[in-house]
């Protein structure tokens, strides 16, 4: 399990093949890798956003993320898992959050990357706040509930 | 009793400040420490609380040493 905090941009795709090629006791063992990236939108509420600042409570992040981890590796056989959530200053484009997770069968990797997700946008103590092409600031005030059906 | 209390996002905004160092004589709970050390303001209904990084109900007993945070809903991922 590896969990990272990171200030500047990053390359989602870089990190999990890096990753993957790093854990020596995954090889041969995943049959499965489930990926879900979140990335920052132009647009939130039916407004032109250009920019978004993200603060986090250090220390109680990582904590809630390596409970959530814990609690996905009890419900599901999960070999690996990597979480990593940006911080600062982001701009449209570019990715908020990326999860990876590695098991030996499909089902599993797909159901616990989505409760990963879903806890950690309940539960892992991030802000947003964006800046619109208006110039005006304002903070998200809630994050929407993944499982509503989309219409 | 020594206790850090901390505040993040647009609750450290309005409030202008990212902690406070309240002097207790008591057990208070979190609810109570939020009325020590914000008179200015009540406390948020959608506020969370965590003790020590861990989520805690407003009525919690807070101990010697403890980190108590108060942030808004929160709005990762």
């Amino acid at each position: 399990m590896t969990i990272k905090i990171y200030a500047e941009l990053f390359d989602p795709w870089h990190e999990i093949q890096a990753y993957q090629n790093s854990v020596k006791h995954m090889a041969g063992q995943f049959g499965a890798t489930n990926i879900f990236i979140g990335t920052m939108r132009d647009f939130n509420e039916g407004d032109n956003v250009k920019g978004m600042s993200l603060e986090h409570y250090p220390g109680m992040t990582e904590k809630q993320l390596k409970k959530i981890i814990a609690e996905a590796g009890q419900q599901w056989p999960v070999i690996d898992t990597l979480v990593i959530h940006r911080v600062g200053d982001i701009l449209p484009n570019e990715p908020i959050v990326l999860v990876a997770v590695w098991t030996s069968h499909r089902g599993d990797a797909f159901d616990a990357c989505r409760y990963i997700m879903e806890a950690l946008k309940s539960r892992a103590p991030f802000w947003k706040k964006e800046l619109l092409q208006s110039e005006q600031e304002r903070w998200v005030l809630k994050n929407t509930d993944g499982y509503k059906i989309a219409r | 009793m020594s206790i850090k209390v901390r505040y993040f996002a647009s609750l450290k905004e309005s409030l202008g400040r990212s902690e406070d160092s309240p002097a207790c004589t008591k057990r208070v709970t979190v609810r109570e420490l939020w009325l020590l050390c914000v008179p200015e303001m009540p406390l948020p209904d959608n506020v969370l609380a965590a003790i020590n990084m861990e989520y805690a109900a407003l009525d919690s007993i807070v101990g010697d040493g403890d980190e108590v945070a108060f942030f808004p809903p929160i709005t990762g991922g």
